[in-house]
């Protein structure tokens, strides 16, 4: 984790500075986890590719100091895997919003899972279309309220943990801007993983959906996630978990990390066998 | 000389221009390019990708495209349309990228299997806001071969989507065809300075990981790729002069054949498929004493005004047949601004003109502009 004076100056792109996102948003919390992480790698940030979608999530790739897209609403996944596909050697990291992810983009999201191409997907879950103004989001609680659910949501939320284990993804974790201290681990455990990765971390937007549901301002919205949370025993496999412990609250932690054939790997065989000689890069 | 068919040729036009990137979804009467590159590129050390749908397809190839890859994709009509908003994308980001659509009957689901030409405004103007595209055709096997890599070349210049408009008879047909030597153009390498501009004004493309960390956006961009203030004017100046470096080379841009023009009194204005019966059609009606000759445009868009205005300048009326119910002809009739009459000729019905067809057309119009010719009873 980033100690107070930890310089993640040479991570950023300055110019863009200051970040278009509310005070208190979430978003800032998990660009700076991914900075972090990308420090602790000391990845060479000029074969580094930030790739997102629309959204106050989307933004993201604009604040990193990196080869950046900021692509269409839901696609960035796409866009990512033709990247990544020619040029393998790029980190390929991609800022999604829940609406983005699992909305919109929710069949790219399934398929970059189900092919296992070594992308890391950072969803940014703040269970609601924030840059639209507060429409409800796949993710969107039962019951809670949007200005398109004003009586309260009637569509049960995805579970986005569940549906990206389901879907393949190899590194499955889910966190919240609370746990700074975990985070940045579990998006560098995730860029460090040879696969596709998905880390959903809980995000609190307190404009809308603070608003909204009279979660109060950022610090008490932190404290909301902490609350309806429950960290896994820590970064290990799954642990059994009593359904009393569990009765309101999301697990966060580490689901899965598992090695499985990579897809652009799968690719290269491919390309061998053909006698294609050296795969573009 | 080999029998190869129009899908086929694309294919290995592709691989010819240096194309080492494709994705797609398939569709019928497209499916032959997809599953030729699926076989061309792992023997060519290029890649090919299956993606979800067509959105997933055009998002990946362009992708591609800023991975370092010159990328296509092709489809047809319901998957040109679910891919307009990421040519927009690629317009808005100066990718180079090339999509063909092999047009079937339509809308929606239409005539899967048989010939159309509907999308030759929505090829132009498919996706939403200004931008400009450079949108090609071909009647002959031989000449999808040629505008494939034409295709490749002029995307690579003008940093915008090339469009190549197939239909399903060109798509499925097969000809005896010796493939011509065409000139694959290379991209150039920046020079990357501390003044280097990625979206500055007759800029190379390029690629992530050269030492230069672009901002790609679809969001209006001044010449740096950054969303700064008065993004509206730069993206304005941005534009202009994509539009600029087109208009200045138009005479490049445009590939055409012309047939009997010079004391032509109808000009039949045709393109794609449509060419074929139009040029035996000239041959009779010059048998019949008409003075008919053809003009056959392989570039659609731009807009060769200029060019139709100097073919059609001895012409009394000029004919436009298209497999669609009027589309092309709208464009003719404003750039001759009522200098002389301009008549639509439409079908959708998922045939193709016989030349007799296009040969009665022409003289009903000849006789309706009082154009003398042998007399028939
Ligand atoms: C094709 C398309 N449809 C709709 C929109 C409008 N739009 C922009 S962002 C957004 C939702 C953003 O919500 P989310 O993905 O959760 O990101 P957040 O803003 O909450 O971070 C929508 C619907 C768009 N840009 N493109
Ligand atoms: S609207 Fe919500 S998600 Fe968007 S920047 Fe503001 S607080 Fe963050
Ligand atoms: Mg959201």
């Amino acid at each position: 984790m980033t100690k107070p004076g930890v310089d993640l100056t040479p991570y950023l792109r300055q110019e863009m500075m200051p970040t278009v996102w509310c005070p208190g948003c979430g978003h800032g919390i998990i660009a700076r986890g991914i900075a972090t992480a990308l420090m602790s790698l000391g990845l060479d940030m000029d074969q580094v590719a930030v790739v997102g979608g629309i959204g106050c999530s989307g933004r993201a790739p604009f604040y990193f100091e990196a080869n950046a897209m900021h692509t269409t609403h839901g696609r960035a996944l796409a866009y990512a895997t033709g990247l990544k596909m020619v040029n393998p050697g790029l980190t390929v990291i991609v800022p999604m919003g829940d609406g983005d992810s699992m909305a919109i983009g929710g069949n790219h999201l399934i398929h970059a899972a189900r092919r296992n191409i070594d992308i890391t997907a950072v969803i940014f879950n703040n269970s609601i279309y924030g840059m639209t103004g507060g429409q409800a989001a796949p993710t969107s609680p039962l019951d809670s309220r949007s200005t398109t659910s004003p009586m309260g949501s009637i569509e049960p939320a995805f579970d986005t943990v569940e549906l990206a284990l389901a879907a393949g993804a190899t590194y499955v974790a889910r966190t919240t801007t609370f746990d700074f201290q975990e985070m940045p681990q579990l998006i560098a455990g995730a860029i460090r993983h040879h696969g596709f990765s998905v880390v959903e971390v809980l995000s609190q937007c307190p404009t809308y959906y603070g608003r909204l549901n009279k979660l109060g301002e950022a610090p008490d919205m932190l404290l909301y996630e902490r609350d309806r949370t429950k960290l896994l025993e820590a970064f290990g496999p799954l642990p059994e978990i009593t359904r009393e412990e569990m009765v309101g609250k999301l697990p966060i932690g580490l689901f899965r990390d598992e090695e499985r054939p990579e897809y652009v790997d799968q690719y290269h065989g491919l390309v061998a066998r053909a006698g294609g000689g050296k795969h573009a890069s | 000389m080999r029998l190869v068919q129009g899908n086929e040729a694309v294919a290995l036009a592709a691989v010819h221009a240096g194309c080492n990137f494709y994705s797609g979804y398939p569709i019928t009467p497209a499916t032959e390019i997809m599953e030729m590159m699926a076989r061309q590129m792992p023997k060519t050390g290029g890649v090919f990708v299956q993606m979800e749908d067509e959105i997933g397809s055009i998002a990946a190839a362009i992708g591609a495209a800023w991975g370092g890859a010159k990328a296509m994709t092709a489809t047809s009509g319901p998957g040109f349309s679910l891919m307009q908003e990421n040519i927009g994308y690629a317009c808005m980001t100066q990718t180079p990228v090339v999509v063909v659509d092999s047009q079937r009957g339509g809308p929606s689901t239409g005539l899967p299997t048989l010939p159309a030409q509907g999308e030759v405004m929505q090829a132009r103007y498919g996706t939403h806001g200004d931008h400009e595209v450079i949108v090609l055709t071909a009647a002959s096997v031989v000449e999808a071969y040629r505008m494939t890599v034409e295709a490749f070349n002029l995307s690579e210049t003008y940093r915008v989507p090339a469009i190549l408009l197939l239909d399903a008879v060109l798509s499925h047909m097969r000809e005896n065809v010796e493939f011509p030597d065409v000139p694959v153009r290379e991209r150039l390498k920046p020079v990357i300075d501390e003044n280097f501009l990625p979206f500055g004004a007759d800029a190379p493309f390029l690629p992530f990981g050269s030492g230069h960390h672009t901002v790609v956006t679809g969001m209006s961009h001044d010449e740096t790729g950054l969303p700064k203030a008065l993004a509206g004017q730069a993206v304005q100046r941005i534009l202009k002069g994509v539009q600029a470096r087109m208009e200045r080379d138009a005479r490049e841009i445009t590939f055409y054949h012309e047939l009997a023009l010079d004391d032509a009194d109808i000009v039949l204005l045709t393109y794609g498929i449509t060419a074929r019966a139009a040029r035996e059609a000239v041959q009779l009606l010059r048998a019949d004493g008409i003075k008919a000759g053809l003009l056959d445009l392989q570039t659609l868009w731009p807009f060769p005004d200029w060019l139709v205005q100097e073919k059609t300048r001895q012409a009394k009326a000029v004919l436009v047949p298209e497999l669609n119910l009027g589309q092309y002809v709208m464009p003719v009739r404003a750039a001759l601004a009522g200098r002389c009459p301009v008549q639509p000729l439409g079908r959708c019905d998922g045939e193709l003109f016989t030349p007799e067809a296009l040969a009665d057309a022409a003289k009903a119009l000849a006789s309706s502009v009082e154009i003398g010719g042998v007399a028939h009873d």
